[in-house]
């Protein structure tokens, strides 16, 4: 009796997939992978959503987004109200619908995913940002009168459009200097557009920009201006969101023969400059036929799956420890060994050799063994004497992370730095050694995602309206 | 949108000067930095070495040879028209010091990079004699600019068409021979020319500076593009240059890297040749 009652109140529905692009059509072109949710598909996955009484998925989310109120909204199909909810806590939820890890977020901390699948509240924050967007108008929410505070926020990523966000709806006015001609930070240059579109990016900022948020573009601030410069400008404020930015290489012998790029600058090239579109764009951009990508995380597989689809016949991932320790999202592997790239685990180059050219046409590797524990709790891994065999490359990308680019941080006298350069940052607030300075994202934390970059824009943005408001 | 205020054609119609209003970079520049430049929106981001600025008025100079398809592109425009995107001041500006007797050697454009530092090390307090070259005589640029900020010049063309016969690295030499008080050469122009400039004073054991043009993408230290091997050690010419102590400066890898992309250069330049009817 009890069992039937139950299965009146909620019927079984299973976690429903999200249709995408064949893997062998979509390894030749840039179109985005997954074709996102259909109202339908959306409706059935929301009601899914148990509505938890103290729900849990609130807080796997780094900005705290209300999501069984937004799943409910879309299970009522109040699609438009699904997305005005999100952006009360989210000002990029088409993005963070696709590049979020939810599966060790909000989605991990699921009731359902104990016996179950998690409702797919990635699918579900994409399907109602995508549906506001595609409707055409999304409205404004109501600001409160000029405050007459003005905040300076450096660097256009996750990070600072976020602060922005949060800022101008505080009735501050805030000004993004970006190094780069296009805003988004790594959203723009390192996300290629089969995973993010562009155009997705630009509606978000767009949103931002109608809110009031002022972007200057070809301000590399360190250079062109201080920010003490831009405190005597009348900035009450500072946000530093600049990124990690310093490309990290192996320096092993060869590493500066042609054909061997930084993920940062084969990922700037494709998605910044539109070299997958040349001629039609300028930058050139190298198509090799046998491409080794070195690196196991999700710049790595962005990597990897932009050399097939400009043209690789093999695309290997050369990653030093094993399947298990893949620092990229499960997803974002599968997705890439589905278009062909090949993995190579414990395995790392030693040299590249080269052509008269200055070209790479080999790379001598060793196989490596898992050995004790290091700093980071994961195994070792050691290499093994005598394995070295050599793999004929005639492209490469190290995707093997970045550090802290100090082109910023070297021009504010005492900002506090710690040993590898990053910004010394209170984790709740963002607040740094200067007065009035506040920093989150990659420059504080190093390589990260990016909604934790969000999150700690979020954190800083009330830490700044408290500054401002005088009750920091 | 920056704007061109003036723009003159030098050198046999091979070489361009712009006036560009930049105030906020005119400011701040100083000799030895450069601005990245991007023309259009589906143009390419290349580095330029500031020829000179006017803070008061707020513009810069930049002069390029017309070289590929953003150069050719870049010439196109007329004065009154904008470029897309300029950002800078961009590397570390020359060290200037009073050392004493310095030798600036410039060849082709690169005297235009030339130009700002020597003007600079004159108001130092130096002593400074210029050596500039060019294939032949229509082909030299800026000789008044450089004899208004020089203590001597000498002129060379390959041809022996105007000045000296010979290279810039003939005189260089000579002046080495001759005056033993030489305490800093820099050297600017094309690649194989720094090598030479440095070849010939690594003997005497002067020191000597080279600013090196190396390929770049954001030019901010965040892509690498622009590695250069000094003195063993992988260098990034956007923010650890773009001068360099030329005899630690492997030539022979930088010739070879900012060869990587001749075939799609070739294709660029001549989609635009047949585009704009040349």
């Amino acid at each position: 009796m009890t069992e039937q009652k139950k299965k009146e109140k909620k019927e079984k529905i299973p976690r429903q997939p999200m249709p995408e692009q064949d893997p062998k059509k979509r390894s030749k072109n840039f179109d985005e992978v997954p074709y996102g949710y259909t109202p339908e598909l959306a409706q059935k996955e929301a009601r899914r959503c148990l509505q938890c009484k103290k729900p849990k998925c609130i807080e796997g989310c780094p900005v705290g987004v209300k999501i069984p109120e937004f799943v409910n909204l879309i299970a009522e199909g109040d699609f438009i109200g699904a997305a005005k909810k999100l952006k009360e806590d989210n000002s990029l939820p088409a993005v963070c619908g696709r590049v979020c890890p939810q599966e060790s977020q909000c989605e991990s901390l699921c009731v359902l995913g104990k016996k179950d699948d998690p409702v797919a509240v990635g699918r579900l924050e994409r399907f109602a940002a995508d549906y506001e967007r595609a409707q055409g108008v999304v409205e404004l929410p109501q600001l409160p009168s000029p405050t007459g505070k003005k905040v300076a926020v450096v660097g256009s990523g996750p990070a600072g459009l976020t602060l922005a966000g949060d800022l101008v709806k505080f009735g501050h006015q805030v000004t993004i200097f970006e190094a780069l001609h296009k805003p988004g930070g790594v959203l723009v240059y390192g996300i290629p557009e089969f995973r993010l579109p562009k155009a997705i990016v630009e509606a978000e900022v767009d949103y931002l920009q109608r809110l009031g948020v002022e972007i200057k573009y070809n301000y590399v601030i360190g250079k062109i201006l201080t920010v003490d410069e831009l405190f005597e400008m009348g900035y009450d404020a500072c946000f530093l969101g600049v990124g990690a930015g310093l490309p990290v290489f192996m320096n092993i012998p060869g590493e500066n023969l042609c054909g061997i790029y930084s993920a940062n600058e084969y990922l700037t090239r494709s998605n910044l400059m539109k070299a997958y579109l040349f001629p039609e764009y300028d930058t050139p951009i190298a198509r090799g036929k046998n491409v080794v990508v070195i690196g196991g995380g999700n710049v790595a597989m962005d990597s990897a799956r932009t050399a097939l689809r400009l043209g690789a016949d093999n695309v290997h991932i050369v990653y030093r420890r094993s399947k298990t320790e893949l620092p990229a999202r499960a997803e974002e592997a599968h997705h890439a060994e589905e278009e062909g790239v090949q993995f190579k685990f414990l395995t790392a180059p030693i040299r590249y050799i080269g052509n008269e050219d200055g070209w790479v046409v080999g790379m001598e590797c060793i196989q490596m063994e898992l050995g004790e524990p290091d700093d980071s709790g994961r195994r070792r891994p050691v290499p093994i004497e005598g394995s070295n065999f050599t793999l004929d490359v005639d492209q490469v990308v190290v995707a093997i992370g970045t550090g802290a680019n100090p082109i910023i941080t070297s021009t504010i006298p005492n900002l506090e730095l710690n040993k590898w350069g990053y910004i010394v940052a209170d984790p709740e607030t963002g607040k740094t050694s200067r007065e009035g300075v506040y920093a989150g994202g990659d420059i504080v934390t190093g390589s990260a995602t990016v909604i934790l970059a969000m999150g700690a824009g979020r954190n800083s943005s009330q830490a700044i309206q408290q500054y401002l408001t005088g009750k920091g | 949108m920056f704007k061109i205020l003036e723009k003159r054609e030098m050198a046999d119609n091979t070489v361009c000067h712009f006036k560009i209003e930049a105030p906020l970079i005119a400011k701040k520049a100083q000799p030895g930095q450069f601005v990245m430049l991007r023309p259009n929106e589906t143009g390419e981001r290349i580095p330029l070495t500031m020829a000179g600025t006017d803070p008061a008025q707020g513009t810069i100079d930049i002069i390029f040879q017309v070289v590929g398809k953003t150069t050719a592109l870049l010439r196109t425009f007329q004065k009154g028209d904008a470029i897309l995107d300029i950002i800078g001041p961009l590397g570390r500006p020359t060290h200037l010091e009073k050392l004493g007797t310095v030798i600036c050697v410039g060849g082709g454009t690169g005297i235009a990079v030339l130009y700002p530092i020597t003007r600079g090390l004159q108001e130092t307090g130096n002593h400074v004699i210029s050596i500039i070259g060019a294939r032949t005589k229509d082909l030299l640029i800026m000789e008044d600019y450089m004899k208004n900020v020089s203590d001597e010049l000498l002129i060379t063309t390959d041809d022996g068409s105007y000045g000296r016969h010979g290279f810039v690295t003939d005189a260089l030499k000579d002046l080495l021979d001759e005056r033993k008080d030489v305490k800093l050469v820099v050297g600017i122009g094309p690649v194989p020319m720094m090598k030479f400039v440095c070849k010939t004073t690594q003997p005497y054991g002067v020191k000597t500076l080279v600013s090196l043009n190396a390929i770049m993408v954001d030019a901010t230290g965040m892509c690498g593009a622009c590695r250069v091997t000094v003195g063993g050690k992988t260098q990034f010419c956007c923010v650890d240059g773009p001068e360099f102590d030329g005899h630690q400066v492997d030539f022979d890898e930088l010739i070879k890297r900012q060869a990587a992309y001749l075939k799609e250069e070739r294709q660029s330049y001549e989609h635009f040749q047949k585009e704009h009817g040349q």
